[in-house]
């Protein structure tokens, strides 16, 4: 699922330091069940923005709505009545959901509340680890089904640097520890006794399917109207 | 002769080969550059200049080794994949070819985080390997990476890269040599050796999977000043082996300098004994003057006449 992280509190005051009223958007999709902008997420950040205005003496009138997806256009149609009668909208989705609505309510302001940050993994309650960046052109195959594109530090298609250390990543710090994708896929192959496969000289990668030639398209004639 | 380069001939006479490196300053000053190569001039068969080591911004390898080339030392260039995508990095070897450079080290680099600009985007368009191929398929098929020919005047370069005994997975790394030698290396320099037990391991399977006689093994060794440095080295720099016993020996010396030059020489004749090994690279980091009393009492010099 999409993995976003909320904006520092000053942050999100200073994108809506001259409003008076703003609908916050929450999203019921990937950003609740990584608990930074479902409606209980979007609740608490509303509350910190009263107080913070109230303390200022410039009270704010704050209107919620949680679409089941910001994503999609079907959901945000429903919300017509109070997207149009808040100044701007400041949406806990995704940029996915962020943009959506910016598209879909092309005269309003929207501005974001999260960062969004990767597609990942919850690989223990509260934690979520990076595991795909989408880069269009799957290796999972004969990497053990671990991804040296999303999570080497140097995106290495033919084996381990030599900074790994331990088991660990050149960039690990005692403070955020990264385990070196290479090791985790060295090991599996050996498991699975398939380690001839990094033998093979892996050829530079097309990066024109991942981020490289601007906004990328997915199309499936026989569903277009 | 591939490049015809002094390291190139040296290696292919059976000699015991020797290189050095060359850090570039930290600003536009060509003088440091010069006096560090007239250091090495004559004492050494190739001199790395490095890129922008540990990510910290320096004068660029190809300009340095442009200045170090007329002192008298065959520079080493050395370019790694963290600055520069596919089409940098071949209109750069075209260049370091045109200004008559004919040694290159191809390595993946230390990640960004490490430098003074840890905002930076790194490339890494291509991995080490990907690389090698790249300057050999230039070289040997004349043609750029996307197929291309060149058009004459191929840029022809004896070609580096590094390995590090001392990393993880340990069975992997003879793997990722052979991987190396696979796609076009005439060289390799290795990360600084003082486990020489683990080097030692290292190259037992080097040599048993033969690729000592496809690729020329320098060992890489570093002379010490403090035992600051092997703390240093010990704790802070990722896939180095420092045993502990090197470090209460440099804790133990009256003079540590003179202790860590003993080390040295030590080292060197001991690699020397090692099956498949071609010669040393000497990294004196910061330390570029020791050089050649190091060499000296090693008994590396005078270097053959080729």
């Amino acid at each position: 699922m999409i993995v976003a992280d909320r904006k520092p509190l000053d942050e999100i005051l200073a994108s809506i330091r001259d409003r008076r009223k703003i609908l916050v958007m929450a999203c019921g999709g990937c950003v609740t069940v990584c608990l930074s902008g479902g409606s209980k997420a979007a609740e608490v950040l509303a509350s910190q923005i009263r107080m913070a205005r109230d303390k200022e003496g410039r009270p704010i009138e704050i209107t919620l709505a949680t679409p089941e997806r910001q994503c999609e256009p079907e959901y945000l149609a429903a919300l017509k009545a109070e997207v149009e009668s808040a100044e701007t909208v400041l949406s806990t989705a995704c940029g996915v959901g962020v943009q959506a609505m910016a598209e879909h309510y092309p005269e309003r302001i929207v501005v974001p509340a999260l960062n969004t940050k990767f597609m990942g993994y919850p690989v223990q309650h509260g934690l979520w680890e990076e595991r795909c960046a989408g880069c269009g052109d799957c290796v999972l195959e004969w990497t053990g089904g671990l991804c040296p594109v999303a999570r080497c530090a140097k995106k290495l298609l033919n084996g381990p640097c030599g900074g790994s250390s331990g088991g660990k990543c050149e960039t690990s710090t005692p403070e955020n520890p990264v385990d070196c994708v290479w090791q985790l896929i060295y090991d599996r192959l050996k498991r699975l006794n398939r380690l001839e496969t990094l033998g093979r000289i892996r050829p530079p990668k097309d990066w024109r399917t991942a981020t490289e030639t601007g906004q990328r398209k997915i199309r499936f004639e026989e569903v277009m109207l | 002769m591939k490049a015809g380069s002094r390291l190139e001939r040296v290696l292919a006479a059976g000699q015991f080969a020797v290189t050095s490196e060359l850090g570039p300053p930290q600003n536009a000053d060509p003088e440091p550059i010069r006096k560090k190569a007239a250091l090495y001039q004559g004492k050494v068969d190739g001199v790395n200049i490095t890129d922008n080591q540990t990510a910290v911004v320096r004068l660029s390898s190809i300009a340095s080794a442009a200045i170090a080339l007329p002192c008298g030392v065959e520079p080493i260039i050395q370019m790694v994949c963290r600055d520069r995508n596919r089409i940098a990095l071949q209109s750069d070897l075209l260049g370091a070819a045109a200004l008559g450079i004919r040694n290159v080290l191809l390595l993946s680099g230390d990640h960004q985080k490490f430098g003074n600009h840890p905002s930076a985007k790194g490339v890494f368009d291509l991995d080490s390997v990907q690389l090698i191929a790249m300057v050999k398929g230039m070289r040997d098929e004349r043609k750029f990476l996307c197929g291309d020919p060149i058009k004459d005047h191929e840029p022809r370069f004896f070609i580096g890269a590094v390995e590090n005994p001392f990393a993880d997975p340990f069975e992997f790394r003879v793997a990722r040599l052979a991987k190396k030698v696979e796609a076009g290396a005439d060289f390799i320099q290795t990360q600084c050796v003082f486990d020489l037990p683990r080097f030692e391991a290292w190259m037992k399977l080097v040599v048993r999977e033969g690729l000592h006689r496809r690729v020329s093994i320098l060992a890489g060794l570093t002379p010490v000043r403090s035992p600051k440095a092997l703390h240093y080295m010990k704790n802070e720099v990722a896939g180095m082996s420092i045993p502990d016993e090197l470090i209460r020996r440099m804790e133990a010396a009256k003079d540590p300098k003179e202790e860590g030059v003993a080390i040295c020489v030590e080292l060197i004749r001991k690699v020397r004994q090692i099956e498949g090994v071609a010669g040393i690279h000497l990294m004196p980091i910061g330390w570029e003057s020791i050089a050649p009393t190091i060499l000296e009492r090693a008994g590396l010099l005078p270097r053959p006449e080729v």
